[in-house]
């Protein structure tokens, strides 16, 4: 009986938790005097139309996985990367330079390099702030965030300095991009003439190697252990600084990676807004897919429709692309909210007692009950609180 | 130029520069001090900038266009003390773990203050903003009078806060229950006192001084909105409030800090010494963890409770 | 504040649930004018959720209260101060960066105006009721600066100038020295002269010599109420467990003579900065168990802490079979033989999220056994977890569960089974039978002593003078930061260990 209460306890409380997400982009799209329903089809059904809007998900679902990857196994082992953003940033410009500046050599030998130089940096720059977190406990919130700011200008500066692509000065139109990378740095496309490219394989078999490394692996378990248990690690011999570290440098080159794979998979240059808030996209993603691989992978999937279908209210319906944001904000909040009541033990066996009494009044209606109840539980708790 | 007008040129931008941060740090302070931080802090500046702005945007031309700046930051508190609320019900109310719910907040916040710019205005365009409002006699004082004395309302009040707040909060009752409340709430609440209202009190506080802090930035000091107007200070407001120990003359000292720091490599560049802008766009946060990296991390004597949700029905 | 005195104050049929726990199960008690009232029963037994019941900080699911014959709720510490009603807790409700005065003023409501504190008011009433009760306190001075016994003072004196004239006092002597405690007793004597009084103590001599009343709980219910007088420390025992508890004893044989572990001047600092060991210097033998007695806050912590390689040592060595252990990782540690279990069992001595299978094998996930190179032998650690949930007795709904969610006793019987099963050749135990009921006592007395038999050197911690007089071969006692003094068991008893932990040496002890 208990787990069928304990199954409608977790959907109530997720029904309520999604509703919240999306009143509360409801309530931004009414003052711009759109319908809220009408512009959540067409961002949830639009670019499943066509084979081309699926490959745009699916190519957007590439970065996505890749630095929800990451976000996962920092935030497992304690350590919470904001700075995907700025990781990102340094491995396009760590595997374009690669690209660029590395003799001409065979494709196997100069995609694996420049793929590897993305994550290496990402990593380094990562590992500043998972240094700075072990070492001085410097907060690595604030740290990633600045970091993140920092790249910005790095990058900026790059790409309208050192590395700007010589025909742009030429012209004389100055847009600040590099130039087109070698073909044989490129990743190839899956389906001609759609952009999909061989980087979405790369994704999912990291997802697999992410499970089996932080499930089956010693190293996986002491990652886990330091951040599920920061004392008690320490106590049974594992070095907790040593993993933060190593987490953070983790997460920072999956990112990095994530940043190579879209410079030579997608763009094959380096342009401006490339990382276009996958930083914090990937966040939502892997809070959302349980920080788990199994459920990132579909967690990009939802993610990537979001993103291509809020780029299409763009055009249809002239809601801003930024609307996005205002979701994934609304979903971060809701999630993390409906977490902490789901593993409110005290609240539960509340809701259960409820429901017991009320499947003894009346014979039915139970799942009717079930979402009321929630409600109901959440006014009560919230009067036993200001 | 002479070293003395240099130094003038600088802090003629810093202290004017500093406004926002001294406002929203000191929101922050508050929070803090309660045993919230709120990263949200940016989203809520973002938001704050935003609905001050429009106003003066709308009514430019209108008969009500003197009020509009008023307008303006009326609106900036009361989003700011929305957004406050919101964040106060999910890391108080549901207890959700304060770091990502700022980042949740602040991507919201940064996305509807975007979303709505972008719609209703779309384009870059400025508004007339506040106007400086010299204090006679004082402006007067050679070098320190335009320097300290003709600022705009917004500048006055912000550095009337600092001693206002302290006093707040060490020498009130409300104070004494924020101070409380952060360090040992459960000690607080068998007194009486309602740790989840002082929290949420602390965190619309927080919030009202955040929407002031983008109100200034809009309104006062860039006078237009831009998507990225508020470009990470929010963040480094959280940071200033633990690097200024949770007091507020200290935090005055590091919003200066900062924004002096800003405006002397723009002062430089003005002197023609060649120097890449994006290097000197990132001083500011590569001061941030310089600074934070140098503090050392005894937090014996912030508040201890910082981060920690509380619960009075957990068995202790 | 309260207008009229309470002559008598009455619990009825008194229920409140926990998740997964039925703390009080219908519980009816009442209080007399003047009296004093003990309620007694073992950890978990529902005297702490019972009092906080009383004073507003928890709603029971059933049941009444009734003072002076009326029936009233109490929806927040404040209603209860109100009545008069007031609590001294175990863990003193203090704010540490407030001063006395400020914390005071933090529950009187009538000092605090809205834009404006009157803490001369404050220190006024402070100072009238110090001197009433002959309790010195200073009014300005910070928390954090005050001993132990006078952050007791301090709390005694709030809740009195909140104007309780019904006190509650949980554990009140759980910290103090034999005699810290004393003094107690004789101040809470003379104070039932004003007040009535309950306290809460699992002490059974306190409990015999002051209270005029007693009332057991077990489980949540109460299983005794009557006077005290004429009621036997052993009788009560029983009362309290439900049964005749015979606590393992040791046969006191001594060790083997052997030392095994040699801890000489070691100087270690604490968290605050200050040395909390300033050259301690202690030996062990193999085969013998060895207690520590002494207060808690003079260097236990740190001594634990610096042993398991998770302190710094600032100078001194710990000689292990003559090998130097200091400063080396917990790990080194770990592999050289050396068992640790922790004071802090919820959060140190397991992974509260773990299940209970993958916390078992915390210390040995990278050994041989349990690791095929980098990949995990699942048969290996679910065999393992098995074979131990049988030999311990861990008690739990599966090995899958989270490790967090077990009781005390369990959660313990984990720690011990993981210890045990590395076959160590020192163990160092800290307040290993801290809050665990006499059951989960009495199997880990039982399991220390065969492990002595087996060889093993014990380092036992303890605040509880029984246990240690019941288990070690001899006794060190320690204060501030060193051994004050080291001697067999049996040439040594409560009321001279007492005085050794209150930092009385010499031959002045009878």
């Amino acid at each position: 009986m208990k787990s069928t209460y304990r199954a409608l306890y977790i959907f109530a409380i997720s029904l309520a938790a999604a509703l919240a997400a999306v009143l509360l982009g409801a309530v931004v799209l009414e003052i711009l005097g759109k319908d809220p329903l009408a512009v959540y089809k067409v961002i949830l059904t639009e670019p499943l139309k066509d084979l081309f809007g699926l490959t745009e998900i699916s190519v957007r679902m590439v970065p996505l996985i890749l630095v929800a990857l990451g976000i996962a196994i920092s935030f497992r082992s304690g350590i919470l990367n904001i700075g995907a953003e700025g990781q990102i940033q340094m491995g396009v410009i760590a595997a374009a330079a690669a690209a660029i500046y590395l003799p001409s050599l065979p494709k196997i030998v100069i995609l694996p390099l420049v793929l590897v130089a993305g994550a290496l940096a990402g990593a380094i720059w990562a590992s500043i702030a998972g240094w700075l977190k072990a070492k001085l406990n410097v907060s690595e919130l604030l740290s990633t965030v600045m970091l993140n700011y920092i790249a910005a200008q790095l990058y900026g500066f790059l790409l309208r300095g050192p590395m700007i692509d010589p025909a742009e000065l030429q012209v004389g139109s100055g847009t600040p991009q590099s130039v087109r990378l070698p073909k044989a740095a490129w990743i190839d496309r899956i389906i001609p003439g759609m952009r999909l490219h061989y980087g979405f394989v790369i994704a999912i078999v990291l997802a697999i190697l992410v499970y089996v490394f932080l499930w089956r692996t010693k190293w996986g378990y002491a990652l886990r252990a330091a951040g599920a248990g920061p004392k008690a690690a320490r106590y049974g011999g594992i070095k907790v600084e040593t993993c933060l570290i190593a987490a953070m440098a983790l997460a920072g080159a999956f990112a990095g990676l994530a940043g190579a794979i879209e410079v030579t998979g997608l763009h094959r240059r380096a342009i401006e807004g490339i990382s276009s808030g996958y930083g914090f996209s990937g966040i939502v993603v892997a809070l959302f897919g349980g920080l788990h691989p199994a459920g990132i992978v579909p967690s990009a999937f939802f993610f990537g429709l979001l993103l291509i279908g809020a780029d299409m209210t763009q055009r249809i319906m002239s809601v801003p692309a930024n609307m996005v944001l205002v979701l994934q904000g609304a979903v971060i909040l809701s999630i993390i909210a409906a977490k902490m009541l789901i593993a409110d033990q005290y609240l539960f066996e509340r809701f259960a007692r409820m429901l017991e009494k009320r499947g003894r009044k009346a014979a039915g209606g139970k799942t009717k009950a079930g979402a009321g109840k929630a409600g109901a539980a959440k006014a009560d708790r919230r009067r036993e609180q200001p | 130029m002479n070293i003395l007008t240099f130094i003038v040129n600088v802090l003629s931008i810093g202290i004017p520069f500093s406004v926002a941060l001294l406002l929203a740090s000191t929101g922050e302070m508050f929070n803090q001090r309660a045993g919230v931080f709120n990263l949200g802090c940016e989203g809520i500046m973002s938001m704050g900038a935003f609905l001050a702005f429009m106003p003066a945007h709308l009514l430019q031309n209108t008969s009500l266009a003197p009020y509009a700046n008023l307008i303006g930051i009326a609106a900036a508190i009361v989003i700011g003390a929305l957004f406050g609320l919101l964040f106060a019900l999910v890391t108080v109310t549901f207890r959700a773990p304060q770091g990502i719910a700022g980042i949740g907040l602040h991507m919201f916040g940064w996305g509807v203050a975007g979303t709505l710019f972008r719609y209703f205005v779309g384009g870059v365009t400025g508004v007339p903003g506040l106007k400086n409002l010299p204090i006679p006699f004082l402006s007067r004082i050679p070098l320190i009078g335009p320097l300290l004395f003709n600022l705009n309302g917004l500048a006055y009040a912000a550095f009337i806060l600092v001693p206002a707040s302290w006093y707040i909060l060490f020498k009130t009752p409300w104070g004494l229950k924020v101070r409380a409340v952060g360090t040992y709430p459960r000690a607080a609440d068998t007194m009486g006192v309602n740790v989840s209202r002082t929290r949420y009190q602390a965190l619309v506080a927080g919030g009202m001084l955040a929407g002031l802090a983008g109100a200034y930035l809009s309104l006062g000091q860039a006078k237009m909105f831009a998507d990225d107007i508020v470009a990470g200070r929010g963040f480094i407001a959280v940071a200033l409030v633990y690097f200024g120990r949770w007091n507020p003359y200290l935090i005055l000292g590091g919003s200066l800090l900062f924004s002096v720091a800003q405006s002397f490599q723009l002062a430089i560049q003005v002197l023609g010494i060649r120097f890449p802008y994006e290097f000197a766009v990132m001083l500011p946060y590569v001061l941030v963890i310089v600074v934070l990296a140098l503090t050392p991390g005894s937090v014996t004597r912030g508040p201890a409770e910082l981060g920690k949700p509380f619960d009075r029905e957990k068995r202790v | 504040m309260n207008n009229e005195p309470i002559h008598s104050l009455a619990v009825e049929g008194i229920t409140k649930r926990f998740p997964g726990i039925l703390a009080c199960d219908s519980i009816s008690l009442d209080v007399g004018e003047h009296e004093i009232l003990a309620i007694v029963g073992e950890n978990g037994a529902g005297k702490t959720t019972l009092m906080n019941i009383l004073m507003g900080l928890y709603q029971p699911d059933e049941g009444k209260i009734f003072i002076n014959g009326r029936e009233v709720h109490f929806r927040t510490p404040v209603d209860a101060y109100a009545t008069g009603i007031g609590m001294v807790h175990q863990h003193f409700m203090l704010v540490p960066n407030l001063t006395v005065a400020e914390n005071v003023l933090l529950g009187m409501r009538e000092f605090q105006k809205f834009l404006w504190q009157d803490m001369e008011g404050v220190r006024k009433r402070i100072r009238e009721i110090s001197e009433r009760y002959n309790l010195p306190v200073q009014p300005d001075a910070y928390i954090w600066q005050l001993s132990v016994g006078e952050q007791q003072r301090v709390e005694l004196v709030k809740t009195l100038c909140l104007g309780a004239c019904f006190l509650i006092l949980d554990e009140p002597t759980s910290a103090l020295t034999p005699q810290e405690t004393d003094d107690l007793i004789a101040l809470l004597k003379r104070m039932s002269n004003d007040l009535s009084i309950i306290f809460i103590s699992h002490k059974l001599a306190e409990v015999t010599a002051l209270s005029d009343r007693i009332a057991i709980l077990r489980q949540g219910k109460v299983v005794y109420r009557g006077t005290t007088s004429g009621q036997s420390v052993s009788n009560l025992a029983s009362l309290m467990t439900g049964h005749e508890v015979v606590l393992p004893c040791n046969e006191c044989t001594g060790g083997s003579g052997e030392t095994i572990l040699e801890i000489r001047n070691l100087k270690v600092r604490s968290d605050r900065g200050f040395f909390a060991l300033d050259g301690l210097s202690l030996s062990l033998q193999k085969g013998e168990i060895l207690g520590l007695a002494g207060v808690s806050g003079n260097g236990q912590r740190e001594l634990a802490d610096a042993l398991a390689g998770l302190r710094k040592v600032e100078s001194g060595s710990i000689l292990f079979r003559k090998k130097e252990l200091a400063n080396k990782s917990p790990r080194s540690i770990i592999e050289a033989g050396i068992g640790y279990i922790p004071e802090d069992r919820n959060e140190e001595g397991i992974v509260p999220p773990f299940n209970v299978r993958d916390n078992l094998i915390l210390k040995d996930f990278r050994s041989k056994h349990f690791c095929k190179g980098p990949f995990f032998r699942f048969d290996e650690t679910r065999q393992n977890a098995e074979e131990l949930q049988k030999r311990f007795d861990i008690r739990c709904a599966s090995l899958n569960v989270a490790a967090g969610s077990l009781s005390g006793g369990n959660i313990q019987k984990v720690i011990l089974a993981r210890e045990l099963a590395r076959k160590p050749e020192v163990l160092i135990a800290v307040y290993p039978t801290r809050g665990l009921d006499m059951g989960a006592e009495e199997f880990i007395h039982e399991r220390l002593l065969e492990l002595r038999s087996q060889g093993t050197a014990i380092l036992l911690i303890s605040e509880e003078l029984d246990e240690l007089l019941n288990l070690s071969d001899r006794i060190a006692v320690i204060f501030k930061g060193k051994i004050l003094a080291t001697m067999p068991t049996r040439e040594t008893s409560k009321k001279k260990l007492g005085l050794l932990m209150a930092g009385i040496s010499g031959e002045g002890a009878a």
